[in-house]
């Protein structure tokens, strides 16, 4: 199988103004969202985001209340889940409780009509993908979770579903087993080409696992982009805070001269860009752009400085990490490398930072309510 | 701590010994050699179990019970499985009041059924007929599947179906190959309760018979009240060891599907 090929047995997704009523309640709001074939999408977003909802109508279990939803190019809009020829991986695994391992995975094959000898190799190449070949003549009740969910996962691809959806499927699973299988699903992810699509409220799962990742917040989409873009680039305060760890930054703004301004903690810093008029703005800093040096050092025209004091010092074996509390009270998380200057709590601190790295962004409230 | 495990075990025997004992009378009394229901028994005699299988009016009744009894329970395992798979799945209040409208013949005094039937049944010759006799131990035995099967219901995982349905399943595939294997134990119950639900009824039985057909606990009322004839301690004795094998080997069945 070359790699081109494989390519072509994912289905692209498009959503278009997707909305989803329960009552007055707006559970999905005008989502819009394009996924390529072959790409492993996943939508990343804190509880009751709307994540479920959107991955439920492009699996036919729930309805649109208005919008368009096409895989493959075909409007899918009404047919029901049974006609769409979507693999889905569920939190809880939905395993048959009365069938065998090698039962449950043969199931959407004999609803097919496949005779029994394709059958039983299309079987065996689906449990070998996961692993979990020598495990056919089990029951459910006799696996562990890590070792179900790797059955559910064979059930949902036997088939060679152009689409497969995964919902928090390592949800329940402990922290080791769940790194480990994300590393089978990625693997998984590149044999087949296929199309998946993948939610978790957790950031970090989403940054190992994707392609691209949508974020979602109270029902819309806030941003979508590469982990990187994400990190990087937030288009929003939520997707900033959201993703990796960061330290925000308020004061008072001023424009002059083309360069924008802000006053933080009695202090003059400078910013990069300038946001829309009548936003507040808020300054979003990542740890490891920060540095530290000694108190009151002049620092280089290029750079933001901040007077502050190191209130914890926590030593990470690969660097350390620094909690800076400013003259207003306001805390800034920094990463050191090992090689820099060592620093211990109480000591004075300017916290520094180049002014291209210091972007503003307009303050929201609800970035700060919703996180988890 | 001692002496008092033994004085609860001792107990818990005498419970035992006073539930079963009056049960297990019957036993020794079927083999009496007087024709007298008289206590303690006395000499043996396989005389009352010859009776029960030639004597006609014995037989027939006895097979008029088991042909009732067998058409109830499928009818009413239908009915009440089917009722149960619709109020398990509505979701608002109605639920409540139409499960406890449903479960009314159960907790009904008896004879306030039988006479309402008894009326009606007069109206449209129902009285004396196999029909008469479904149809009423039918709505009796209604309840038992329903509760039976709801109970299995509440331990069924809906979401399976939905699994199923995105495996390639209708609904009507899901259910015959998810939902009924999985509900299956509690449907077989209720089958069983559906059928000596029909199979012991007296009170209703009693209203509508006629000469023509009996069922076998009116056949049992009528022959003790008349003629005290010990041929009943046989009956009670056959069906006492037929339900204990059916019981037996349905627990067996149970605990080996179980998984
Ligand atoms: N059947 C329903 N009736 C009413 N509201 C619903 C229903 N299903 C979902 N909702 C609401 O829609 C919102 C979005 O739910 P959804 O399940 O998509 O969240 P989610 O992003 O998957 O969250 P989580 O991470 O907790 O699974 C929630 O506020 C939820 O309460
Ligand atoms: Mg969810």
């Amino acid at each position: 199988m070359t790699t081109s090929k494989t390519r072509e047995r994912g289905a692209a997704i498009d959503i278009r103004n997707a909305t989803k009523r329960y009552g007055s309640f707006t559970a999905l709001d005008d989502v819009s969202l394009h996924i390529k074939p072959g790409e492993f999408m996943t939508l990343l977003g804190p509880s009751g985001s709307g994540k479920t909802t959107t991955l439920n109508v492009v699996a036919g279990f729930t309805d649109l209340t208005s919008g368009e939803l096409s895989v493959g190019g075909e409007s899918i809009l009404g047919v029901p889940a049974h006609k769409r020829n979507i693999g889905v991986v569920f939190q809880h695994y939905a395993l048959f409780p009365h069938m065998t391992v090698g039962k449950n995975v043969a199931y959407p094959l004999t609803l097919r009509g496949i005779e029994k000898g394709e059958r039983e190799k299309r079987v065996r190449r689906a449990l070998d993908m996961v692993k979990m070949a020598d495990f056919a003549h089990r029951y459910p009740s006799e696996l562990s979770g890590g070792q179900q969910q790797r059955v559910a996962l064979a059930r949902a691809i036997v088939f060679d579903p152009p689409l497969l959806l995964m919902d928090e499927p390592l949800g329940a699973l402990d922290k080791k087993l769940r790194e480990w299988l994300q590393l089978e699903i990625k693997r998984i992810h590149r044999e087949l080409g296929t199309t998946f699509v993948y939610v978790t409220h957790d950031q970090e799962e989403a940054l190992v696992l994707s392609d691209r990742i949508a974020v979602f917040n109270q029902g819309r989409i806030e941003q979508v982009g590469t982990g990187r873009e994400l990190y990087d680039e937030p288009a929003t305060l939520f997707v900033g805070k959201f993703i990796g760890e960061s330290t925000t930054l308020r004061g008072n703004a001023e424009t002059s001269g083309g360069e924008t301004s802000l006053t933080v903690a009695g202090q003059r810093i400078v910013a990069s860009n300038k946001l829309a008029n009548g936003a507040k703005p808020v300054i979003l800093l990542r740890p490891e752009k920060l540095s530290l040096a000694p108190g009151n050092k002049p620092q280089a025209d290029s750079q933001n400085s901040l007077t502050g004091n190191i209130s914890e010092a926590i030593y990470l074996g690969s660097g350390s990490k620094y909690q800076v509390t400013l003259r207003d009270g306001s805390v800034a998380i920094v990463r050191a490398p090992l090689e820099a200057q060592q620093f211990a709590i109480g000591d004075e601190v300017d916290l520094r930072w180049h002014i291209s790295d210091c972007k503003l962004l307009a303050d929201d409230e609800r970035a700060d309510l919703t996180l988890t | 701590m001692k002496p008092f495990r033994i004085i609860l075990g001792l107990f818990c025997l005498l419970v035992a010994i006073w539930l079963v004992l009056p049960t297990l009378v019957i036993i020794p009394m079927s083999f009496n050699e007087k024709k007298s229901l008289a206590f303690p028994p006395s000499g043996f005699t396989w005389h009352w179990y010859e009776n029960f299988f030639t004597n006609p009016d014995w037989s027939s009744s006895f097979f008029n019970s088991l042909r009732v009894a067998a058409i109830v329970a499928v009818t009413a395992t239908i009915v009440g499985t089917l009722a149960a798979l619709g109020l398990s799945r509505m979701k608002h209040a109605g639920a409540g009041i139409l499960r406890a409208i449903l479960i009314t013949p159960m907790v009904v005094p008896g004879v306030v059924l039988a006479i309402g039937i008894y009326a009606v049944y007069l109206n449209y010759q129902l009285v004396g007929t196999t029909l008469g006799f479904v149809i009423a131990h039918t709505m009796l035995a209604v309840p038992f599947v329903l509760i039976a099967v709801s109970a299995s219901l509440e331990v069924f995982d809906v979401r399976l179906e939905t699994a199923a349905a995105s495996l390639g399943a209708n609904r009507l595939t899901t259910f015959r190959t998810i939902t009924l294997p999985l509900i299956l134990p509690g449907i077989l119950s209720g089958l069983l309760f559906a059928f000596v639900t029909s199979f012991d009824e007296i009170i209703v039985a009693l209203f509508i018979t006629s000469p023509y057909l009996k069922t076998l606990p009116v056949q049992i009322y009528t022959s003790i009240t008349r003629d005290a004839d010990p041929t009943v301690t046989a009956v009670g004795t056959i069906i006492f060891l037929a339900t204990s094998l059916i019981i037996t080997g349905g627990l067996i069945i149970g605990s080996q599907r179980r998984r």
